[in-house]
């Protein structure tokens, strides 16, 4: 199903271009002259060792990581100017190994606050608590209570609730159980139906890779090896020249 | 922008509800400044020139906008804590809130709060110092224009350090010589209200208000700016 959504879109506009970026973190340059083009409607899996600049791509793509050098539009927005960066960031939906949630208020508090925030549809957020089965005895709970993969499914509840055009989705597999894996694959899969792109970073290598459209290895802050489903590769550079 | 206001600061005021830090820490802390302030000056003591005005009752203002800003400290810190703890300034940026409105929403909140503090530790001050009153209107408009210029500035100075490591040791560093103009003024103004004295409080007070007007509108200025530094 998924694979149909890419088909269809294969002639469509892309929704992140990259050239040349150089982003740093303090003096470190974690992103060091990437060059990356997604089109609408890919899922794009990161892989790389630690420190490879997956984080930082997706922060990149976020809007929150800044543009130090080259060239970046994410859904035809400028990375570098001020005001498009922040356009960038209500269309894009970030799920990282930080909660965006504020461990103080309930599961639905969370919820009703940050749906409000986004201007989502308040009427959203009933469907979205059983969707994610935070619906019955969770949603009055505290988030500083919640297990790990329960606190997932609530980040995922905002984001779900907040329906963005790209989905930033950094190690969305851990600390889930597998039926919490399977439901964040069901997600994805029912987010590119509805028009969305999906930029995942995950070490949880072959359930990514079942996912993907695309598979993006990174090294070093660049792009080393750039290959699609069926396996071909489109772009090879060299480890030592990275 | 009044809007995401409205929204940061019923949120922030939910969570304070929520962990009672305020009720249950700040506002203790604050009434034992006040009582250890009442032991280290003697109540035998008289101001000369007054009628047998106690040294501890002279003091009080001073001693009360003091605990004040001590107490500040504190809960300016505790609001850009819940901020800067699992990224949700981040979350904050994406959710495309007005910026001013965030600082407004944040001022509005530790107001809030403070003025609750001011209550307590007032009449705390009024019963430990045995303090009079003369004019309560003067009290109240200076309560009330000290509270916004101390929310206003700590809390500009408060997201300027919320990103950094050292921001606990920090904060009070940059706040408590910023404000240094509210705590003279505050005091002065309320030696006025509660004694009657010669000094002009209206005059303290207007001088109160400058200063809240001014980093109120600094800080919708530039919060932006300074959320994208965080």
């Amino acid at each position: 199903m998924v694979e149909d959504g890419f088909r269809k879109k294969a002639d469509a506009a892309p929704i992140v271009e990259l050239s040349g970026v150089i982003s740093l973190i303090g003096r470190f340059p974690a992103l060091a002259g990437l060059d990356l083009t997604i089109n609408d409607g890919e899922i794009v899996v990161l892989r790389g060792p630690n420190g490879a600049g997956k984080t930082t791509l997706l922060r990149l793509c976020a809007g929150l990581a800044p543009l130090n050098d080259g060239v970046g539009r994410i859904m035809d927005l400028d990375l570098g100017d001020r005001v498009q960066r922040r356009r960038i960031r209500r269309q894009a939906g970030m799920l990282s190994q930080q909660t965006f949630l504020y461990d103080e208020l309930t599961v639905e508090e969370n919820l009703q606050f940050w749906a409000t925030a986004n201007r989502a549809d308040p009427e959203a957020i009933e469907p979205v608590l059983d969707r994610l089965d935070l619906g019955r005895r969770l949603r009055t709970v505290k988030v500083s209570g919640l297990s790990t993969g329960q606190r997932r499914r609530a980040s995922l509840a905002v984001m779900v609730c907040r329906r963005p055009k790209l989905w930033l989705l950094d190690e969305p597999h851990a600390g889930l159980d597998r039926a919490g894996r399977d439901f964040v694959d069901d997600l994805v899969g029912h987010a590119v139906r509805f028009g969305a792109t999906v930029l995942i970073a995950s070490h949880d290598v072959e359930r990514a890779e079942e996912l993907a459209t695309r598979t993006v290895q990174m090294a070093g802050g660049r792009v080393l090896v750039d290959t699609n489903t069926r396996g071909e590769s489109d772009r090879q550079e060299d480890l030592d020249a990275s | 922008m009044l809007r995401d206001a409205w929204l940061m600061a019923v949120k922030d005021l939910r969570i304070e509800f929520a962990t009672r830090v305020v009720t249950g820490q700040i506002l203790p802390f604050g009434a034992l400044v006040l009582i250890l302030f009442g032991f280290s000056i003697s109540p035998d003591l008289t101001v000369v020139g007054t009628d047998r005005r106690s040294m501890l009752a002279q003091a009080a203002p001073g001693l009360f906008w003091v605990t004040v800003l001590l107490a500040a400290l504190l809960a300016l810190g505790r609001a850009f804590a819940v901020e800067s703890a699992d990224g949700n300034l981040d979350a904050l940026k994406m959710a495309g809130l007005d910026p001013a409105g965030i600082f407004l929403g944040k001022v509005a909140a530790v107001a809030v709060q403070l003025l609750l503090l001011e209550v307590v530790l007032g009449l705390g001050a009024f019963l430990l110092y045995a303090t009079p009153l003369h004019d309560p209107v003067m009290l109240l408009t200076t309560v009330i224009l000290a509270t916004a210029g101390i929310t206003a500035a700590g809390t500009l100075y408060a997201a300027l350090a919320s990103g950094l490591r050292v921001r606990d040791t920090l904060v009070p560093l940059l706040v408590l010589p910023v404000l240094a103009p509210v705590l003279l003024a505050a005091g002065l103004a309320t030696q006025a209200a509660v004694f009657g004295s010669a000094d002009n409080g209206w005059l303290w007070t207007a001088l109160l208000g400058v200063f809240a007007l001014i980093y109120l509108a600094v800080g919708m200025l530039a919060f932006g700016l300074i959320m994208e530094e965080s």
